[in-house]
């Protein structure tokens, strides 16, 4: 969809990095998502009564309403606590804006993975689960390592080639300071890193932590009086791959292809239009896959592409400029949103990419999105 | 083996599986088919995913299949796996169409993908009998389409 009169005007996000430092600290998902919530009023200038709009992620929304003190939105509800709910929350609350549901929406996410020792996937998953874990298998990491490992037969893929996407989170890491991880690793530690499910390794993972995450949303309209220019929403569009498991035969390439010739085609802007990428990275082949589907890089050769500097914050398409969840920390696509925020605003600092006028935000999973955002 | 956790994790014999589970005791693999327009799925479930039908049998299959792809577990995960590690976990594809998750019996060094594999039955650490899958030699075959020539 088009959304060109629908903007991102607040952002607030945890320090992720004090959070993870603390780990055996007893934490409420509901207080995190209040004090992401309270970060993004402020950021914009409104109040907590002008919210009428509220999506939950990861949180319920009548205790959510209640904590917050929301007690009559027009439009409430949640979702469930995957990384494929970012980009579906952005998308309803544009669509809630376009329609006229609400005015001002509240999109607010928290996780305390990290503190009560969560795992992804495996015992929890949905009722032909058994039929997997069984034979060991376990999680989404798992499933991608499936798909990594046919990606790598196919297209004759060395050992080393999620090399330059670890170094680059990292080192985007270093230079956020809320970021998990603020130290920067090279080819070599990246290579000693041990065997997840092989072959994945520990630094190719993301990183389960506490926080959250909050963006206000509202019409390009009244977001003209907001404190800060408004990031708008150039275009909008998704589609799923759905299955009994978390893999895709062609790693979602023709979903991620689909979503692809919507979203260029309603907003007349390309990949060569993108001055900076936040792309979905739950686990780092998820990166190439993407790049590929979303046309960013040759089929069957992102791993080349990665390789020459072109995704460096001083390539011509800076990635994941936080540190991604590999650095910054796991919150499920959320504060990826956030940091596309920041870049247009060029209130990034020491990551921040020059001359950052359109964003994209990318998501291979089994619902597949992407946003263009834009800043005036 | 960690036998009381693994128990856990296997699938409960209800009456809209037991099927498959006879199957595997009688070393046939036996799949829920369309009565309808003959569409195999696997797990069970309540209808077809091609046609919408209600109506399904259970079909004994060929047991063969091709290796889609694998990986090797190094984390300790589950507690029933925990002596396990390193061990492997194969996604196959089924000639009738359907994905699995299984594993190899006895696994060659090197494997290859789209290689094939037959079904083979045994018991597990409980006894129950379930299916596993082993490598049939890989006879010289043209590149896979998809595949890039380097």
């Amino acid at each position: 969809m088009i959304a060109k009169d629908v903007a991102i005007v607040g952002v607030g996000s945890s320090n992720f990095h004090e959070l993870y430092a603390e780990k055996d600290a007893s934490r409420d998902p509901y207080g995190l998502a209040a004090d992401a919530l309270r970060e993004a009023l402020d950021d914009c200038g409104l109040g907590k009564n002008d919210i009428d709009g509220l999506l939950c992620t990861n949180l319920k929304y009548g205790r959510m309403g209640d904590v917050i003190g929301l007690r009559n939105p027009k439009f409430v509800h949640d979702l469930e606590g995957t990384g494929r709910m970012s980009g579906v929350s952005l998308q309803e609350a544009c669509a809630i804006v376009q329609a006229g549901l609400a005015d001002v929406v509240a999109v607010v996410y928290a996780t305390v993975g990290r503190s009560v020792g969560m795992k992804y996937g495996g015992e929890d998953g949905g009722p032909t689960t058994a039929y997997d874990t069984m034979y060991g298998m376990t999680s989404t990491g798992a499933y991608v390592s499936l798909m990594y490992q046919r990606y790598r037969k196919m297209y004759g893929v060395p050992e080393d080639a999620l090399a330059p996407l670890a170094i680059n989170n990292r080192y985007n890491g270093a230079r956020n300071p809320r970021a998990v991880f603020q130290r920067e690793i090279d080819h070599a530690e990246y290579i000693g890193s041990r065997f997840i499910a092989e072959p994945l390794r520990k630094l190719d993972y993301c990183i389960i932590n506490d926080g959250a995450v909050a963006f206000i949303v509202t019409s390009i309209d009244r977001a003209r009086s907001m404190r800060k220019k408004p990031v708008r929403i150039a275009g909008t569009a998704g589609m799923a791959e759905l299955n009994n498991h978390y893999t895709s035969p062609d790693f979602y390439f023709a979903a991620c292809r689909g979503v692809a010739d919507r979203l260029y085609k309603e907003t007349g802007l390309g990949p060569d239009q993108i001055d900076c990428m936040q792309v979905y990275d739950n686990f780092l082949p998820t990166i190439l896959f993407t790049l590929e589907g979303f046309d960013h890089a040759p089929k069957g050769s992102a791993w080349e592409w990665v390789a020459d500097g072109t995704i460096g914050p001083d390539g011509s398409r800076p990635l994941n400029t936080s540190g991604g969840h590999t650095s910054e920390s796991y919150m499920q696509g959320f504060a990826l949103h956030v940091e596309a925020v920041r870049q247009l605003r060029g209130e990034a600092g020491d990551r921040q990419v020059r001359g950052c006028r359109t964003v994209q935000y990318m998501c291979a999973s089994p619902i597949v999105t992407s946003h263009i955002f834009t800043i005036d | 083996m960690n036998v009381e956790a693994y128990a856990r994790l296997l699938p409960d014999i209800t009456a809209a599986n037991k099927p498959f589970w006879d199957g595997c005791a009688a070393g046939e693999l036996r799949l829920q088919t369309c009565t309808e327009c003959d569409t195999h799925r696997f797990p069970d479930g309540p209808t077809c995913p091609n046609c919408l039908s209600r109506s399904h049998t259970w079909q004994t299959v060929s047991g063969t299949g091709t290796l889609w792809s694998w990986f090797t577990m190094h984390q300790k995960y589950f507690p029933a796996f925990a002596d396990e590690i390193p061990y492997l976990v194969a996604y196959i594809k089924l000639s009738e169409g359907p994905f699995m998750i299984s594993s190899l019996v006895d696994p060659p060094a090197e494997l290859e993908l789209d290689q094939p594999v037959r079904a083979v039955f045994g018991p597990d650490a409980t006894g129950r009998p379930i299916v596993r899958f082993t490598v049939e030699p890989v006879e010289p075959v043209e590149p896979a389409s998809g595949a890039v020539t380097r």
